[in-house]
């Protein structure tokens, strides 16, 4: 296994990680069983995303698709961050090893998740809870040592 | 950039003497050990000799009771396989335990699927396993008792002596991968009441691509390979000449430094200052394996709150090589078997990592591990989700 420059460059030089307090939407999700855990948190203003923040408990990969997520959809509106697919995310990213693109998918769904909670916030509906993984697929197998 | 390796777990630099003594036999001396001819029998005598030296490092009476393989894993399969084939009438039942190498562990699983029944033994919070749950688990037709030695993520020793006593009480012929104890302290198949000991050189100063199987004699063990009367029909194949001298070269090195302790204290010494360094500058860490009944080399914590991966990945920005139990690194959609089975939660063991020093560790690369990895925590630590909630999770 091994990681494009590009992660390892998103890797070393994060951004956008902490919490936004009084988040406009925040989306949990992953599972710690798998190992990666993602809250993304969104501020929107008019209908843009001005500000996006990722705290993320997971590998390098997630943690890199997070840093990205979070970059990309700082400054779309709403509906554009609904586009975004986790195969965009992975492409700037150069790919990821196949075991690891579960990750991407982990970005995506946050953004999704979030713009929810947005969603449902402006509708005055309770804030979503957190989502239950749903055993995304690692498919990977092998042995070390 | 200088490289601090502290993942001498899996596999160790070569010891300049074994070097040495393999040299001869790549370009000198090149024969096949079977030719008839002067050239041959000169590897059939470096071969010999070193099944002499092996033997004496395994404590065994007779060399024949040593089978060089291509390493640990192969060990581990011919004695397992090998052993549950040959005593196939007797029963068809094995007891290991969950926190055995996968060497050992798939093994038994295919075994399965070919009508043998398995018992996994659970181990305690240290990741030992109980004498007595051994006992419990023997049935009439248990044929195989496999328990590792010394465990390879935590370091932890097994009461290996206990079990074999059991098992030989009970004429059922028992298996223990040694080869995380090897070199580090001294194997003795008569202490074990042991019938197989796996081995493998790469573990400690010697190439990679040799092991040995002690098979005690009167134990019936079948071929799992099919193909030329090599190793006393056990393992068929050209011999390794380098590769067995270069063994035999690591045995006798280990022999001389059992001793002379010094090496192992100053690893030793080292590792402790290590953990101690690691335990004062990093709050909400947790020792896996045995504070004190483990191998001296070994160190494995769990960071909590964050994953091994990217401790790892920082780690290696600063040339830093160690290990971790998270699923990401052990290439499975769960975390280390043996850090689940000790009953660590899922994101505990995820957060483990495993430094395993050397003879040839440093207090330079101690100090440059102690350095990078506070910083490196903080910073995963000051990204997670569940770090900051700690106190309310």
């Amino acid at each position: 296994m091994k990681y494009s420059e590009k992660v390892m460059e998103r890797f070393k030089n994060l951004k956008n990680m902490g919490r936004i307090e009084n988040a406009d939407g925040i989306g949990k999700v992953g599972n710690a069983k798998c190992g990666d855990v993602m809250w993304i948190y969104i501020k929107v203003d008019n209908g843009i995303i001005t500000d996006c923040k990722f705290e993320t408990f997971g590998c390098v990969a997630a943690i890199a698709t997070s840093s990205q997520a979070t970059d990309l959809i700082k400054g779309m509106t709403v509906e554009k961050a609904l586009e975004v697919t986790n195969k965009s995310i992975v492409e700037m990213l150069d790919g990821l090893p196949p075991e690891k693109l579960h990750c991407s998918v982990l970005a995506e769904d946050g953004i999704k998740r979030a713009i929810e909670d947005y969603n449902r916030k402006k509708q005055g509906l309770p804030p979503l809870p957190e989502k239950e993984d749903d055993g995304h697929d690692h498919g990977h197998e092998g042995e070390e040592e | 950039m200088k490289i601090h390796y502290l993942d001498n777990n899996a596999t160790t630099r070569m010891d300049d003497e074994v070097l040495k003594a393999m040299m001869p036999y790549m370009t000198d001396n090149y024969a096949n050990a079977s030719g008839v001819y002067s050239f041959g029998q000169d590897a059939r005598k470096a071969v010999e000799d070193a099944r002499a030296v092996t033997a004496k490092f395994f404590n065994a009476d007779d060399p024949r009771e040593i089978i060089f393989t291509s390493g640990g894993t192969e060990s581990d399969n011919i004695a397992i396989r090998g052993a549950a084939l040959a005593n196939a009438a007797k029963g068809k039942h094995i007891i290991t335990s969950a926190i055995e190498h996968h060497a050992v562990l798939n093994v038994c699983k295919a075994l399965e699927k070919e009508g043998y029944e398995v018992t996994y033994l659970p181990v305690d919070k240290y990741g030992v396993v109980n004498p007595d749950d051994v006992k419990k688990a023997i049935r009439p037709d248990t044929v195989l008792i496999s328990i590792m030695a010394a465990n390879n993520e935590t370091g932890s020793i097994q009461p290996v002596a206990e079990i074999g006593a059991i098992a030989r009480e009970q004429k059922i012929i028992f298996h223990t991968d040694a080869v995380q104890a090897a070199g580090k302290y001294p194997i003795d198949v008569k202490a074990m009441n042991a019938d197989l000991v796996s081995i493998s050189a790469h573990k400690f100063y010697g190439p990679k691509g040799v092991g040995a199987l002690y098979i005690r004699k009167g134990v019936k063990v079948s071929a799992i390979m099919q193909g030329g009367h090599h190793e006393n029909r056990k393992r068929p194949g050209t011999e390794n000449v380098p590769g067995i001298v270069g063994l035999a070269k690591a045995c006798s090195v280990a022999m001389d430094s059992f001793k002379n302790p010094k090496a192992h204290e100053k690893v030793k010494m080292l590792r402790d200052k290590l953990q101690a360094g690691i335990f004062e500058k990093i709050p909400e860490v947790i020792l896996n394996g045995h504070p004190e009944n483990r191998t001296e080399n070994t160190l494995n914590v769990s960071v909590k709150f964050i994953e091994g991966e990217g401790m790892l990945i920082q780690m290696d920005f600063e040339g830093i090589c160690a290990s971790s139990g998270s699923a990401c690194t052990s290439g499975s959609l769960d975390p280390s078997h043996v850090l689940l089975a000790m009953g660590l939660d899922h994101g505990t063991a995820h957060g483990s990592i495993r430094f395993s020093l050397s003879k040839y560790t440093t207090q330079e690369d101690i100090d440059a591990v102690l350095k990078a990895l506070p910083p490196a925590v903080e910073k995963l630590r000051n990204m997670s989700p569940f770090w900051k909630n700690r106190v309310t999770a």
